[in-house]
């Protein structure tokens, strides 16, 4: 009978992520043909590359049934962790006095710091039982004020960090066959994390503790692990994110990362994420980061001014959780 | 002495928590393959008993021994490991996943790479696959549970602590939120189970349930053992006796009340939602107790709660005293002189923080908040009267008005939802459910204030699960199938049959 009608609806709610992208994307493109370009893509993806990362951070958090507030500043810190350990030596304010180090000990030193942040977010949230949300705003406060301290450091004195080496910054903004480098530590870490999460017990742990903790509790999966794991597996996202986000801007200083956990947490919720835990994947955070990067873009790209991508981006947080919302209450 | 013929043997168990001794040297002792009920009214101790035999709880006194061997507990790992499971009263799976994988939680098989474990998803869906059909269960291991009904995602449950070999399994209320049907499903299964030497804990307040299923009962009252015997030498009255310590003459109070004219007409009414109940019609007597019977899913809750105006309907009247009343929110509703106790005590009963005071003068506050202020303020003292008016009137047992609710025993909670109702002196009552869950006593108490309202003229509409309440309590019988009125019998000529009959068939009406 009208069976058909409901289809309709359900591939309305089921898709409305792409059919979101396709129409912002038409309409851009219509608007100015010029955006269906592999500049363009490249452009997008490039800017998408480190938001990528920090959302599959919390991306792991969500799924565990927690929140997390310091993704952002952790992505500060390790920007500036990063930049300071990857300076040329004849650069004229050196931040520490050391010869120049190949650019992995600049990215490791990030995700190291990224990974004790997130260890000290999940003590907090699983052994103190701090609520996740206050634990990790009272460590965004210790890590943003950390790293307005270590900024300030003399000689620094709190000038943005440069001068960093053409290894390092290779990483963020150098390509191998036209394709960025930076999209492929992306798209790697979303393969990893992607396996990590379907086809591993640990990931699948995850999700039962995002699920109901009780019931993972008793059933003998140790949540306390769980907990502390998928923290610092988020920070760890976080230290990358911040080390390419240096490599990828040639520079850092204390405001780098600042916003970007919202964003993280909006891209994960686009992407079909729950806010209360046991649902989310891979796929969707990724759509879901490219969705605002399209709409950051395009805008600007149809000759817009960027504050309008503020007031759209808020718009489409809103839809997608109200489509979604729509979905488990159908029958009021 | 240690009899090697008992399976889980409880001894001496003591256990005590701030202000209370749950537990009072009590001993268990259960045989293999035999249904072991355990009875008592709420607080006599049972679930504490059974979280001590699972290792929730520690006992402060007292040894358990599995098989006749010494066992301790420090958690629920343990009790798994020695073969004991426990169903929960409250069912909580990990809605958002699928069957096999509740089932497997913690023990997914997997496959070493590297030091990675990687989960085998085919060997996974295999032997959930096998289990389930090992014990006739039709579900596809790959559903997502929050896809499942109720009584599903029992099965899975069971299924579950099959699944850890477990040689007790204790089911603490399984068929509370069941209807007989798919209770005779749990105990199909139960008997499968005790055919391959599984024994099997049942706690129940349903007596004539626990007479039909199990071999053994050892009945409960006040952290103490009353005693244990076979199922075949008691009958129902001697377990009430015994669970209540008092003789219990009558399971429902004397029926005094009179049905006069019509109070309340609904006529073809349908709900908003497609998929819910369509076209039902009927009416309601001044001074009538109106039972409404089905199988869970046959959209009573949804009828009552449109009516009520928490639900949208598509069409259809609804007439008071000959007025046709819209309702479209629960204000509405209140302000007609409805109210509603719904069938989810904890999810839209209870405000489980607050005071006992205020969960029982919310409902009359809101309506008008001038009888409990004084200026702009609160008077407490006003607010106090009235809910120890009820305090006494339904014995509700707490220890103060100041208490949060959710420290009070289920019973108690419902009779003070029950007062939060009772202090707008509603003329139309519908109880959802509304015995579900509680203890002998308190049933008693809520089937004596129905009568007291049917012998004032109000209305009472009482929707149940619950065959021999529904029989017993009704003075006309509203039955529903898939969310159809599939017909209305009369009390004095209503049986289980015809009940039955009707709650699992519909001819739709050729139009």
């Amino acid at each position: 009978m009208n069976t058909k009608k409901i289809n309709i609806k359900q591939i309305l709610s089921n898709y409305a992520l792409f059919l979101i992208m396709i129409v912002m994307i038409v309409v851009i493109g219509t608007m100015s043909p010029k955006f269906f370009s592999w500049r363009v893509l490249r452009d997008i993806l490039m800017q998408s590359s480190t938001r990528i990362i920090v959302a599959l951070g919390c991306l792991f958090i969500l799924i565990s049934g927690s929140a997390d507030l310091s993704g952002g500043r952790t992505v500060g810190l390790t920007a500036v962790v990063a930049g300071s350990l990857a300076q040329k030596a004849d650069y004229y304010i050196k931040f520490w006095n050391i010869p120049e180090l190949p650019p992995i000990v600049p990215i490791f030193a990030a995700v190291l710091v990224g990974l004790i942040v997130g260890l000290l977010n999940g003590f907090t949230v699983s052994k103190l039982k701090v609520p996740a949300f206050l634990a990790t705003l009272g460590w965004m406060m210790v890590v943003y004020g950390t790293n307005l301290l270590l900024c300030n450091k003399p000689p620094n004195n709190s000038q943005p960090l440069g001068g960093f080496l053409k290894s390092f910054t290779n990483l963020g903004s150098g390509n191998i066959n036209g394709i960025p480098i930076i999209v492929f530590f992306a798209l790697g870490m979303c393969i990893i994390v992607h396996i990590l999460l379907t086809k591993t017990c640990l990931g699948r742990e995850i999700f039962s503790v995002g699920s109901n903790p009780e019931a993972a509790r008793v059933s003998g999966i140790n949540v306390f692990k769980i907990q502390m794991i998928t923290f610092a597996f988020a920070g760890a996202c976080y230290g990358l994110a911040g080390a390419l986000e240096a490599a990828r801007t040639g520079s850092a200083n204390s405001s780098y990362g600042n916003g970007y956990e919202m964003d993280a947490i909006a891209s994960c919720i686009v992407g079909g994420c729950s806010m209360t835990g046991g649902v989310g994947s891979v796929v969707g955070v990724f759509l879901g980061v490219i969705i605002f990067n399209v709409i950051n873009y395009g805008l600007t790209f149809i000759g817009l001014s960027s504050y309008w991508q503020w007031v759209v981006k808020g718009l489409i947080i809103i839809i997608a959780v109200a489509i979604d919302m729509r979905k488990y209450n159908t029958n009021k | 002495m240690e009899d090697s013929h008992y399976i889980l043997e409880l001894k001496h168990i003591t256990k005590s928590f701030p202000g209370v001794k749950a537990l009072d040297d009590v001993s268990f002792a259960v045989k293999p393959g035999k249904v072991h009920a355990l009875m008592g009214e709420n607080g006599a101790g049972k679930s504490t008993l059974m979280k001590c035999a699972f290792g929730i709880y520690q006992p402060d006194k007292g040894q358990i021994f599995v098989n006749g061997q010494p066992v301790v507990f420090s958690g629920p790992a343990d009790a798994l490991r020695n073969g004991i499971a426990m169903i929960h009263q409250e069912l909580q799976p990990m809605r958002s996943l699928t069957v096999m994988e509740n089932i497997w939680v913690g023990r997914l098989p997997y496959r070493n790479t590297l030091g990675i474990h990687f989960v085998e998803w085919k060997r996974l869906y295999k032997e959930t696959k096998d289990l389930l059909d090992d014990l006739e269960i039709p579900i596809d291991p790959k559903a997502k549970v929050q896809t499942l009904s109720t009584s599903h995602c029992q099965l899975i449950e069971i299924a579950r602590s099959v699944s850890y070999k477990a040689k007790i399994i204790i089911m603490d209320e399984p068929t509370s939120s069941l209807t007989e049907v798919e209770a005779e499903l749990l105990f199909k299964l139960i008997r499968r189970l005790t055919e391959k030497g599984v024994s099997i804990i049942y706690i129940s307040h349903k007596i004539d349930e626990i007479l039909d299923i199990s071999d053994d009962v050892t009945i409960m009252r006040d952290g103490q053992i009353v005693g244990d015997w076979p199922a075949s030498e008691l009958d129902m009255d001697a377990i009430v006796k015994r669970m209540v310590g008092r003789e219990m003459s009558n399971r429902f109070p004397e029926k005094k009340h009179v049905p006069g004219g019509i109070k309340m007409e609904v006529r073809h009414l349908t709900s908003a939602n497609p998929h819910s109940f369509k076209d039902v019609s009927f009416s309601l007597h001044k001074g009538e107790i109106l039972g409404i019977g089905g199988l869970v899913g046959a959209q009573r809750t949804e009828l009552v709660e449109t009516i009520f105006g928490l639900r949208k309907k598509e069409s259809g009247e609804i007439f008071i005293d000959g007025q046709n009343i819209d309702i479209h929110s629960p204000e509405d509703a209140i302000r007609s002189n409805v109210a509603l106790l719904t069938e989810e005590r904890r999810v839209s009963g209870i405000f489980p923080k607050i005071s006992v005071l205020e969960n029982i003068t919310i409902a009359k506050q809101t309506a008008d908040y001038s009888v409990y202020t004084n200026g702009p303020f609160i008077d407490n003292r006003k607010r106090t009267a009235d809910a120890d008016q009820y305090m006494k009137a339904f014995d509700i047992k707490a220890p103060g008005l100041k208490a949060e609710i959710q420290n009070l025993s289920g019973g108690n909670q419902q009779k003070a939802v029950l007062a939060r109702w009772m202090l707008l002196t509603p003329q139309i009552l519908i109880l959802d459910e509304p015995t579900r869950g509680i203890d002998v006593g308190a049933k008693y108490e809520i089937y004596s204030l129905m009568e007291q309202m049917a012998q004032e003229g109000k209305a009472v509409i009482m929707i149940s699960s619950e065959m021999p309440e529904l029989l017993g309590m009704s003075d006309r019988i509203a039955v529903m199938c898939e969310g159809h009125l599939s017909g209305i019998l009369d009390g004095a000529e209503a049986t289980d049959e015809k009940v039955m009959y009707l709650a699992s068939t519909y001819q739709p009406l050729e139009a």
